[in-house]
């Protein structure tokens, strides 16, 4: 048995995608910048791919810029909008205490440089409340940053709220829609986003490219300097194959979003009914508004990188936000700011369906991680504590 | 290359000794469930000799591993030579952990320790 359930992480490249890169890296090798045939017709497959990548969030094909990824996109989205805050005396900037770290990096080390940073509380559904964001907009704000989609717990922020309140008080609003771009519908135009970032790989698309949307009008800063690639704003000979790829990946997953979504939510609401009979066990996030394939648990008593390493042996590839498997000492920041302690956030499960999940391996995961739970309890003093009635139950 | 070594994985996936000690002769307990992790040792001991050692622990691959060896490295030896069990020699036994999960052999170390360390208060 081998089930992959940590699409979230990264995903398989499609058949599609593959064959729409592959003549890129054998005969139209050219480089965009060139004048001669291969190079010519590798800069149309680039444009090509800027408008298909365009139209999937009804952006304007000049409003795209190929990146190396999430986190590139992340960065100077952030970094741009406070360069041109700076310039006005605007420091301050909004964001939310789940941000991926490559927003809360990024505004960490804004903060060092004399901006200051309003971070929202996520409440314990894991969404922010479009109120509160009003309430911490300032005179001085210069940027609203609110991931769509959250990667650990998978809930969906108000975007569409947002970006009325950010366009009523005249701020950018900045998404990083990593885990949303491919799987939920967004429309730039209606949600008023003015930036958005995204990553090929998390909508079966290859690593190493993604793209920022920046509207018309917004001046980007160049976080790498060099060639006039990208308008001039981020230089380096462009990733075509991969560009490619990222677009013929996009079009498949726009073109079979509703049929996936449906899909998936279905098996969703099969893997937390299952997970749920476990006792003192949660789901963390919202159980509505949060992403199709995303399942997120807690269970009290054990620690989650034990789980993980039980469930590989089972053939099933997941994530948690323990500790241990977070390479730090705490456990995850969004289990935190969602209120679990300590104590159960080490105990998380993040399964993360793909469009070729079946029922059948949903109940496979449902008996593996039922049956790997309760032996790790089964050796677990705290779990003996709990039972002995020396501690009280949290879940 | 894999995260874990060989011996890492089997004490964790076939731990030696796990369970409790209803009458046992001393009890340890260390960590926190803050950190994430927390090992219990209990000890049956007669004639200054560990005769039977039972464990239980909540925490990742390297702690229960680390629990488990630490148990095989003194069930049956006498108590001086318990005494000198380093954090090291279960490591070095394991054929070594990540940097980050040294304190995993630590942890070890410091449950029997404690749980010598009942075994004495009680006799006296």
């Amino acid at each position: 048995m081998k089930i992959y359930a940590d699409n979230a992480a990264t995903t398989k490249m499609s058949k599609t995608a593959l064959d729409a890169m592959l003549p890129f890296l054998t005969e139209i090798y050219g480089n965009p910048s060139s004048l001669y045939e291969i190079g010519q017709r590798a800069k149309e497959a680039l444009e090509e791919a800027r408008a298909t990548v365009a139209s999937a969030i009804n952006a304007e094909p000049n409003e795209i810029y190929f990146t190396s990824g999430g986190s590139e996109a992340d960065n100077q989205a952030i970094r741009s909008a406070a360069v041109i805050g700076a310039r006005k005396g605007k420091k301050h900037i909004v964001s939310t205490a789940i941000e991926h770290h490559a927003v809360l990096h990024t505004l960490k080390k804004l903060e060092k440089e004399g901006f200051e940073i309003t971070l929202l509380d996520p409440h314990e559904n894991g969404i922010v409340r479009p109120e509160e964001l009003a309430a911490a907009i300032r005179d001085d704000t210069c940027l609203v940053t609110v991931m769509y989609a959250n990667n650990e717990i998978g809930t969906i922020q108000p975007i569409g709220e947002i970006g009325a309140i950010c366009k009523e008080r005249g701020v950018y609003f900045h998404t990083d829609a990593v885990q949303a771009v491919g799987h939920l519908p967004i429309d730039v135009k209606k949600e008023k986003i003015y930036m958005l970032s995204a990553s090929a790989h998390k909508f079966h698309g290859p690593k190493g490219v993604g793209f920022l949307y920046a509207r018309k009008g917004i001046l980007l800063s160049n976080l790498i300097e060099g060639g006039a690639q990208e308008r001039g704003k981020r230089a380096g000979t462009e990733n075509v194959a991969g560009v490619a790829a990222m677009a013929a990946a996009l079009k498949e997953a726009v073109d079979n979003m509703s049929a996936n979504a449906a899909r998936l939510t279905a098996l969703r609401g099969r893997l937390i009914d299952g997970l749920s009979q476990i006792p003192h066990s949660a789901l963390n996030g919202d159980a509505e508004k949060r992403l199709p394939g995303n399942v997120s648990f807690c269970f009290e008593g054990i620690e989650g990188e034990s789980l993980l390493l039980l469930l590989d042996d089972k053939g099933i590839s997941a994530s948690s936000g323990s500790a241990c498997t977070s390479g730090s000492l705490d456990p995850s920041h969004v289990l935190l700011a969602i209120g679990r302690v300590h104590d159960v956030a080490h105990g998380s499960l993040r399964l993360t369906l793909g469009e070729d999940a079946t029922a059948e391996q949903v109940d496979d995961i449902i008996e593996a991680v039922k049956e790997v739970v309760s032996y790790l309890r089964g050796m677990s003093p705290v779990w003996r504590d709990l039972m002995n009635g020396k501690g009280r139950f949290i879940l | 290359m894999a995260l874990y070594s060989e011996k890492v994985m089997d004490h964790f996936r076939n731990p030696r000794n796990v369970g409790v000690i209803e009458d046992a002769d001393g009890v340890g307990e260390v960590g926190n469930a803050k950190c994430g992790d927390i090992m219990k040792m209990y000890l049956k001991i007669e004639d200054e000799i560990i005769q039977d050692v039972k464990f239980e622990t909540f925490g990742c691959g390297s702690a229960i591993a680390s629990s488990s060896m630490a148990t095989e490295m003194i069930k049956g030896k006498p108590l001086e030579e318990v005494e000198k069990l380093t954090n090291q020699a279960v490591a070095e036994a394991l054929d070594g952990l990540p940097a980050h999960k040294l304190h995993c052999s630590v942890l070890a170390e410091e449950a029997i320790k404690a749980a010598l360390e009942d075994y004495r208060s009680r006799q006296s």
